[in-house]
């Protein structure tokens, strides 16, 4: 089919008053646009009253079809009136198939609300959001309970798994963070203190920094961008597909059977990662003090021995076990909530990954503040 | 002689050493109602997904109205349109832009005239005043439905549908065959679908294949209903009779 061959173009002729149209060539979707801009041409007078001739056509097809009778219905709700004429038996019938039946009333197009709208509703989530998160740990806390007395009613055999999935898995990425933020840290210290001839002090600086707040926080930061956010889309999508109401319907609690689990994983592997991540920061640490300040590695690690303490690491890792609570249980309880279907999970993942780093930031500033009231 | 709607030649399907069917030969006539049929696990949806050129065959050739698949792919817009098994309505979009999207892809009518055509596609599944429904918000049947409208808003000469009354209540799996009649009596659409719902074959199905997991391949065609009725293979009789299989 060729839609620019004259011999087969659309063709609309009007008569003298332009009541009187004759259509005309093959009216098909490759020639649609024209025959919509020739048709809204000709019947731009919604008041009057059409006669419409279909002899010459040569083909209709659905979509023309389709434009046709929508045109007419704008005229005829107008108050004036379109009259087909001389359609063939294929074109009739096609007429007659898209000829709109009675329907029922149609619900309005989705409104786009305003800012103060938004605002106010994003508010009202945000609210509901933070209670929603307490309510799922207090159904966690029970669903402990329960296991406890319980313990055979554990998936334990997803922990192992879970375990090298967020653990062993992200060694590659903790390292290489964690590492590149103690250059960083020493880079900015050897500025600063090569002035005061306090070169050594960058042992203490990278050290405690990588020991109580970036090691864990950042560790933390990539646990949640891995296993949180793989948590929250895994969960959506099992609830999206009614696996969670299947299991539930099996006599397994979704809480105890994929949210303690992934609890357990987290609480025993992040604290690990973060004891790994503050090492290799240290040692990014000893790179640029050897290279920039000229100190050896045993000027060094004696330095960091004597300014780290046990309670600076201690610390880092009570942190990063309520972190991994935190990953987890945030993750779970998005996923668990999602509606609808894969925008559903999209959206309850970045809700997930948004509220952990969130609620990550925040407690860290908690830490802070008791750790400095406690004296530690 | 018209152009078959379809010419399957040599087709041998499969992934690494392992051979779902091999050798297969079949031809689709235009404005036919196609049935592929089989057991569980026979290669009947595989064959679909290479029928619309998803999957590369493992050796032979498949063309649509007499163009082999790889060019159709790598062309322009498919002349088919295919509803899957489960809809796969877009779920973020109204049931209206879910029909419009081809249509602004492929065509360059303006957005009135889109909208004029996606809600007759609509209207012609019985989904009118549904057009601004999201996918969520309807049953299983009108999803089905909707994802029609939505195969057929190019208006393709073929549609291809993957278990159409699957998972639906008799009255919406009759409905849903009567709208695959008229589409192919008033708009000479030709249909192919992959089904094992013996009343939705008997009603609609003007020929089929029937595959076969063992025999790695087509081990009946022709019209359902002669099949049945006469077919001595006791696989075929087993399928249209619903028989066990022996012990």
């Amino acid at each position: 089919m060729n839609p620019t061959d004259p011999s087969r173009a659309i063709t609309i002729v009007a008569d003298a008053g332009g009541a009187e149209l004759r259509v005309s060539g093959r009216v098909t979707l490759a020639a649609g646009r024209e025959f919509w801009r020739l048709l809204q041409a000709h019947l731009e007078d919604p008041h009057r009253d059409y006669r419409v001739d279909l002899t010459e056509v040569e083909t209709l097809d659905g979509a023309c079809a389709a434009m046709l009778l929508e045109l007419k219905s704008e005229v005829v709700g107008a108050g004036g009136s379109v009259e087909f004429s001389g359609a063939s038996p294929d074109v009739g019938r096609l007429l007659g198939v898209y000829t709109p039946r009675d329907e029922v009333a149609p619900k309005p197009p989705p409104q786009r609300a305003g800012i103060f709208h938004q605002l106010g509703t994003a508010t009202v989530q945000a609210f509901t959001r933070v209670g929603d998160v307490f309510a799922f740990i207090g159904d966690f806390c029970v669903s402990l309970g329960h296991a406890i007395r319980s313990p055979r009613s554990v998936n334990w055999a997803d922990v192992g798994h879970l375990m090298e999935r967020a653990g062993a898995d992200g060694v590659p990425i903790v390292v290489l963070i964690n590492f590149l933020v103690g250059v960083i840290l020493a880079y900015l210290a050897a500025g600063e203190f090569a002035k005061y001839g306090a070169d050594i002090f960058v042992a203490n600086l990278v050290g405690i920094g990588m020991a109580r707040e970036l090691g864990p926080l950042m560790t933390a930061i990539i646990v949640c961008g891995r296993s949180g956010a793989a948590f929250a889309a895994e969960l959506g999508t099992m609830k999206v597909s009614e696996e969670i109401d299947a299991l539930r319907t099996l006599g397994q609690d979704p809480v105890r059977f994929l949210v303690l689990p992934r609890m357990l994983a987290l609480i025993l592997m992040v604290p690990i990662l973060t004891l790994l991540g503050d090492i290799v920061g240290c040692v990014g640490g000893l790179l640029i003090a050897m290279g920039e300040l000229d100190l050896t590695s045993t000027a060094y690690l004696n330095q960091l021995q004597g300014a780290v303490g046990l309670w600076d690491v201690g610390g880092g890792l009570i942190k990063s076990v309520v972190f991994a609570i935190a990953i987890t249980a945030i993750s779970c309880q998005r996923g668990l909530a999602t509606r609808g279907g894969a925008a559903g999970v999209g959206s309850s993942t970045t809700s997930a990954v948004v509220t952990i780093l969130f609620a990550l930031v925040a407690l860290d500033t908690v830490f802070s503040i008791l750790f400095a009231a406690l004296g530690i | 002689m018209e152009t078959p709607a379809i010419v399957v030649e040599d087709l041998t399907i499969g992934w690494g050493d392992f051979i779902l069917m091999r050798n297969v030969n079949f031809e689709i006539p235009a404005g036919d109602t196609f049935v592929i049929l089989g057991g569980s696990g026979c290669g009947k949806s595989s064959l679909l997904y290479h029928l619309i050129g998803l999957q590369p065959p493992k050796a032979g050739r498949i063309h649509i109205e007499g163009v082999g698949i790889p060019d159709i792919m790598q062309a322009h817009r498919p002349g088919y349109g295919v509803m899957f098994q489960s809809g796969a309505l877009f779920g973020s979009m109204t049931l209206l832009e879910n029909v419009s999207l081809p249509l602004r892809k492929w065509t360059d009518l303006p957005l009135p005239a889109i909208r004029a055509v996606a809600e007759a596609r609509l209207e012609l599944v019985a989904l009118g005043g549904f057009e601004n429904h999201l996918p969520a918000e309807i049953s299983g049947g009108m999803k089905k439905r909707a994802a029609i409208a939505r195969a057929l808003a190019l208006e393709p000469s073929l549609l291809f549908l993957d278990e159409p009354s699957a998972g639906l209540d008799p009255v919406s799996a009759v409905e849903l065959d009567d709208l695959l009649l008229t589409l192919n009596e008033s708009l000479g659409v030709t249909i192919v679908l992959v089904t094992h719902e013996l009343e939705s074959i008997f009603k609609i199905g003007k020929r089929c294949v029937m595959l076969d997991k063992e025999a790695q391949g087509i081990i009946a065609r022709g019209d359902p209903r002669e099949l049945r009725d006469t077919s001595t293979d006791p696989t075929v009789r087993r399928f249209f009779n619903r028989e066990p299989r022996a012990n």
